[in-house]
């Protein structure tokens, strides 16, 4: 190929103007053996351009599987879950309903009835009772508020 | 569609959507992650891929978005290395005289190119792609990508240039 020829390329290809074919052409007569030795700083260029055209990818393409399945078991997934946990609560609700409404038995008997319910407000009673001396005092004060304050 | 007949229809473009991928992050193992990506989001998109016509397209915008992405996301994590190594050249001249690798030097002036003239120089130069589809993949003009094309290639020329000089002038 005429040097001009290729000047003339190279001139348009800097330019963007190159058309896929010439820039074919470049390429091949690069990558020929016999460059004019004013053109061999553009060698690597193009070397490289053809080079880098070969790189390939190494690694394994890997595509997964079936994308819907997977979902699907996911939302079946969440559904059983979702009943599981529904069914522990029922369950736990219902027993301790249960044992809330469990029978504490009964007196046949209405004397003892009387008794031990006398025995059982007699306690309470006691429990509220305690501390109550301590109060009696307050009322002291209000004896002698009562003379401080005489209207 | 059946995974059998989407590998096939991806095994066309998976290299050039690593490429892109790579152009753009640089690190392989992040392309390839990127790649992997891009598929299993297009098997999700599995129904809807039969309507468009033209997947390579489609796929390759893709990847350009989603290597954006990545890129604002470590911009933000404040990890940018890659062009470190870039800030004193003399420095590592004795290297470059030494190994007088000029491919790896095309390839690292690509990397210091901005996103957009990275994508478009990897996409014409590298996977010849007609202005027509890479206007497409890219949402712009073609009158632009003809102007950044044209400032990445002599961008690379004067640099390159610069290194087949360096010593001599």
């Amino acid at each position: 190929m005429e040097l001009n020829k290729i000047e003339m390329l190279l001139e348009k290809y800097f330019e963007g103007q190159t058309s896929i074919h010439e820039e074919k052409e470049l390429q091949k007569y690069f990558s020929s053996a016999d460059v004019a030795p004013h053109l061999d700083q553009y060698t690597p260029i193009f070397g490289y351009f053809s080079q880098a055209a070969t790189l390939e990818l190494k690694q394994e393409t890997q595509v997964p599987t079936i994308v819907k399945g997977r979902k699907r078991t996911k939302v079946w997934l969440s559904i059983a879950a979702s009943i599981v946990v529904m069914l522990g609560a029922g369950t736990y609700v219902y027993f301790d309903k249960e044992v809330v409404s469990q029978d504490l038995g009964t007196y046949d008997n209405p004397e003892v009835a009387m008794k031990e319910t006398q025995k059982a407000l007699a306690m309470l009673s006691s429990h509220v009772n305690v501390g109550i001396e301590s109060v009696i005092c307050l009322e002291q004060y209000e004896d002698s508020k009562k003379l401080i304050f005489k209207q | 569609m059946n995974q059998i007949e989407f590998l096939q229809i991806t095994a066309s473009f998976k290299d050039k959507v690593f490429r892109l991928a790579k152009r753009l992050l640089i690190s392989t193992e992040e392309a390839e992650d990127a790649t992997q990506e891009i598929l299993v989001k297009l098997w999700s998109k599995n129904e809807s891929l039969v309507a468009i016509n033209n997947v390579e397209a489609f796929a390759m915008t893709m990847t350009k978005n989603y290597c954006l992405d990545q890129l604002k996301s470590r911009r933000a994590g404040n990890v940018k290395i890659s062009h470190d190594n870039f800030t004193d050249k003399s420095a590592r001249l004795d290297k470059i005289l030494e190994d007088g690798d000029s491919l790896n030097w095309v390839e690292k002036i690509i990397n210091q190119l901005p996103e957009q003239q990275k994508l478009i120089i990897q996409m014409r130069d590298i996977e010849q792609y007609d202005f027509e589809e890479i206007a497409k993949i890219l949402e712009m003009n073609e009158t632009a990508i003809r102007v950044a094309l044209s400032r990445a290639r002599k961008t690379i020329r004067e640099n390159m240039s610069k290194i087949h000089r360096y010593g001599i002038e």
